[in-house]
C-alpha cells in the first residue's frame, strides 16, 4: 500500500481581533498540530464533539483553510508550496462533500449545471462528453436522468446529498472530504448514502477522510479511526482495534456516551463533568486533564507524547501519560 | 405501565391540526390518540416532518394560529379540556401545570436579560412570592440541575453560558413551579454527546424527584430506550404504532419502527458491508395516498394496504397497538 496523504504537524489558528486598533489580541487554536497518514483507497474517519477543530482539519487539508504551519503532501507534493495555479491544478484530484445539502446547492442553477460546473471549471471534455458525463455521474449515486433540469428545492435532504456526492465525483477524484455528509439526515435516509460512500470506496477506490460527530457512522465506513479533543488527534488506530478496545480516556467516554437503542442494554456510563475548554485559551499539558476521570498531576504539566501501544505493523496511537513511562515511575 | 386502576393525566382524542399553506391546508397531525399516565415517560418518535414537534406544540396550543388550526378532538389534562380554554386559563397552566423543554437552548432564552431575570419571573407569575423569595428559590433550581456556583451564574447571560449549560437553564425555568407534565422537544439534540448524556441523566432524575409525567419528543430512538416507558411512532401525522417500550424495541410490530430500528447506525461487532435502509423517501404530505401511508415503502405491502388506511387498535391488556394489516407478528 502507498500513501495517498501524509499530514505533519498541521495547525490552524484564527486570530482574534479586539481593542482599540483592532489588533489581534489571541488566536483561536482549532487545529493545534496534527499529522496523519492515509493509504491510497482506505478512509480516515476522524470524530469529535462540536469545536473539536475536525471540520477546519478537513478544510485546511483541502487549503480551503489556508493552514498555519505544517505539511500537507498529497501524492508526493506538497500542498503548501503550491501557488494559486498549481493548486486549482491539484484540486481535480480532491474533493469535498458538505455538511448541509441545503445551503451547498446553489438554488438557482439546476441540477445539469451544479453537477456540470467542475468540469466547465477544469474544462474537460467537449460539451456534448461533459453532458454525457453527468448523466453518468448521476446513475452512479442512483438519481434518474429526469432530474437534471429540475433545481434543488424540488428534491428531499437526502437526494440533494446524493447530488452534493455526484458533483464531488464529477472530475474523478482520488481524494474527497466528506466533512459530516450525513447529519442532517434522518436515520431512513442516512443508511442509504452512507451505503453509496461505501460502495464508492469499494468501487472506485476513492480514498475519504471522513468527518463526523458519530462514532457509529464513522464505524460504517472507516479503515482507520482518529479521535480529535480540543484541536488535537488524541488517539488513531485502526477501526477495528479502536472500537474494540478504545485506549484513551476520552474515546472510551465519548463511547459510552452513545445511547443504546436496546432497552435492556443499560450501559455502564463514564459521565464526563464540566464543558470543554475554550480553543482561545486551552489548559496547559494534556487538553483533556481538566475533564479526565484518570488524570494525574503530572498531566497538568507535560503535552503527552504519541505513543504506539500497537505493534509496528498494526500501530495504535494514543496521546496520553498513562501509557508514558515517564508518568508510570 | 398503562394501569387499569389510575385515570390518565393527559388523554389526547382524535386530534387533527390543520395549516394552511399556498398549496392548500396541510394535515400535520391527523387524528392521533394517545394517554399519559401519572409518572409515567411516553416517547414520540419519528422523522423530520413526522408530526411530532406540532403535537407536543398543540398540547400548550403553541403553534401559530393562524396558519395553525386544532381542526377536531380533544386534549384533556387533569380533566379540563384544554381545546376549550380561553388564552388567559391557558397561560395560567403554561409553565404551572405543564411546562415545555425546547432543541435550542438559545432560541429559547432571552438573550437580553440575566438568566435570573428570567426565572423570576416566570416563578412570580405563577406563584405568589416576592422578587427575594423568588431568587433564592430560582438559584435553589438551578444547584438542582447542577450547575456550579449557582449563586454567581444566576446573573450570567444565556451567551455566558456553554449549550449544556443552557440546557440546564431551561430545565430549571421549565421545573420552577412544579409541573406534573413536561413536554420535552428534542431536548439534547443540540448537544454534543456527552453533554447529552449529562442532561439526559438529570432530566430522568429530576422527573423522579418531582413526580411528574413526561412527554419525549425526539427522533433518537437510543434517547427513547434509554428514558422512556412507552412510545409512540408517529408517521406522516399518524400514530401508527404504540407499545411498551420493552415490546417496541424487541418485538415491534409496524414494519416502519422495524426498518426504523434497523436503520439506526449503531456501534457494532464487525463492519458490515451494507447497512439495511428504507427505501424510497416520506410521501409530501399535500399528496397523501389513499392507503397506508407507508405502503409505497413498505416490503410487506399488499392492495389491501394501498386501498383502506389501517387504524391503531390498542389492546387493552397490553396498552400496545399497531395501525397495519400485515403487522410483523
Amino acid at each position: 500500500m502507498s500513501t495517498l496523504l501524509k499530514v505533519v504537524d498541521l495547525k490552524k489558528y484564527f486570530p482574534v481581533r479586539g481593542g482599540m486598533f483592532h489588533r489581534v489580541v489571541a488566536h483561536v487554536k482549532a487545529v493545534d498540530g496534527v499529522s496523519f497518514e492515509l493509504e491510497k483507497g482506505r478512509t480516515l474517519g476522524l470524530v469529535g464533539e462540536s469545536g473539536c477543530g475536525k471540520s477546519t482539519l478537513g478544510r485546511a487539508v483541502l487549503r480551503l483553510h489556508e493552514p498555519t504551519s505544517g505539511q500537507i503532501i498529497l501524492n508526493g507534493d506538497d500542498l503548501m508550496k503550491l501557488d494559486r495555479e498549481a493548486l486549482t491544478a491539484h484540486r481535480r484530484q480532491m474533493q469535498i462533500i458538505f455538511q448541509d445539502p441545503y445551503a451547498s446547492l446553489s438554488p438557482r442553477r439546476t441540477i445539469a449545471q451544479t453537477i456540470q460546473e467542475p468540469l466547465d471549471v477544469h474544462k474537460i471534455g467537449t460539451p456534448r462528453e461533459r453532458e454525457k458525463k453527468v448523466e453518468e455521474l448521476l446513475d452512479v449515486v442512483g438519481l434518474r436522468k429526469q432530474v437534471l433540469s429540475r433545481y434543488p428545492h424540488e428534491f428531499s435532504g437526502g437526494q440533494r446529498q446524493r447530488i452534493g456526492i455526484a458533483r464531488s465525483l464529477a472530475l474523478n477524484p482520488n481524494f474527497i472530504v466528506a466533512d459530516e455528509p450525513v447529519s442532517a439526515l434522518d436515520v431512513s435516509v442516512q443508511s442509504q448514502v452512507l451505503n453509496l460512500i461505501a460502495r464508492l470506496q469499494r468501487e472506485h477506490g476513492i480514498s475519504f477522510l471522513f468527518i463526523s460527530h458519530d462514532l457509529a457512522v464513522i464505524q460504517h465506513v472507516s479503515d482507520d479511526v482518529g479521535v480529535m479533543y480540543l484541536g488535537r488527534l488524541v488517539e488513531l488506530a485502526s477501526a477495528e482495534d479502536l472500537y474494540r478496545e478504545p485506549r484513551h480516556p476520552y474515546t472510551k467516554a465519548l463511547m459510552s456516551a452513545i445511547p443504546v437503542p436496546d432497552p435492556k442494554k443499560k450501559s455502564k456510563r463514564i459521565i464526563l463533568g464540566g464543558d470543554v475548554p475554550s480553543p482561545m485559551d486551552p489548559p496547559p499539558g494534556c487538553p483533556f486533564h481538566t475533564r479526565c476521570p484518570d488524570a494525574m498531576p503530572h498531566c497538568k504539566k507535560a503535552v503527552p507524547p504519541r505513543v504506539n501501544v500497537g505493534t509496528e505493523d498494526r500501530p495504535h496511537f494514543v496521546d496520553c501519560h498513562l501509557f508514558t513511562e515517564e508518568a508510570a515511575t | 405501565m398503562s394501569s387499569e386502576h389510575t385515570a390518565p393525566l393527559l388523554s389526547v382524542r382524535n386530534l387533527v391540526v390543520e395549516f394552511s399553506t399556498r398549496y392548500g391546508p396541510v394535515r400535520a397531525v391527523d387524528d392521533i390518540s394517545f394517554d399519559v399516565y401519572p409518572n409515567e415517560t411516553v416517547g414520540i418518535v419519528g422523522e423530520s416532518g413526522c408530526g411530532k414537534t406540532v403535537t407536543g406544540l398543540t398540547l400548550l396550543q403553541l403553534i401559530p394560529m393562524p396558519p395553525g388550526r386544532i381542526v377536531q378532538g380533544s386534549i384533556k389534562f387533569d380533566g379540563r379540556d384544554l381545546t376549550k380554554l380561553s388564552e388567559k386559563e391557558m397561560q395560567e397552566m403554561r409553565g404551572s401545570d405543564i411546562s415545555m423543554i425546547f432543541q435550542e437552548p438559545m432560541t429559547a432564552l432571552n438573550p437580553v436579560f440575566s438568566v435570573g431575570n428570567q426565572m423570576i419571573d416566570v416563578l412570580r407569575r405563577h406563584k405568589n412570592l416576592t422578587r427575594r423569595q423568588a431568587r433564592e428559590l430560582a438559584i435553589n433550581m438551578l444547584d438542582t440541575v447542577g450547575i456550579p456556583a449557582p449563586r454567581k451564574r444566576i446573573d450570567e447571560y444565556p451567551h455566558q453560558m456553554s449549550g449544556g449549560m443552557r440546557q440546564r437553564v431551561m430545565i430549571a425555568m421549565a421545573l420552577s413551579c412544579g409541573p406534573k407534565l413536561l413536554i420535552a422537544d428534542e431536548p439534547t439534540t443540540a448537544l454534543d454527546v456527552t453533554t447529552q448524556a449529562q442532561v439526559m441523566e438529570q432530566i430522568v432524575k429530576l422527573q423522579d424527584e418531582f413526580h411528574m409525567s413526561m412527554i419525549l419528543v425526539t427522533h433518537d430512538l437510543g434517547v427513547v430506550a434509554e428514558s422512556c416507558d412507552r412510545a409512540i411512532v408517529m408517521y406522516c401525522g399518524n400514530i401508527i404504532e404504540t407499545a411498551a417500550i420493552d415490546d417496541l424495541f424487541h418485538k415491534p410490530q409496524h414494519p416502519y419502527t422495524r426498518g426504523l430500528l434497523d436503520s439506526i447506525p449503531r456501534i457494532r461487532e464487525e463492519r458490515v458491508a451494507e447497512l439495511p435502509i428504507i427505501r424510497g423517501i416520506v410521501p409530501d404530505l399535500l399528496h397523501l395516498p389513499d392507503g397506508c401511508r407507508f405502503a409505497d415503502r413498505c416490503p410487506r405491502a399488499t392492495d389491501e394496504c394501498r386501498k383502506d388506511k389501517p387504524v391503531v387498535n390498542i389492546d387493552p391488556v397490553t396498552g400496545n397497538g399497531v395501525a397495519c394489516y400485515h403487522p410483523m407478528g
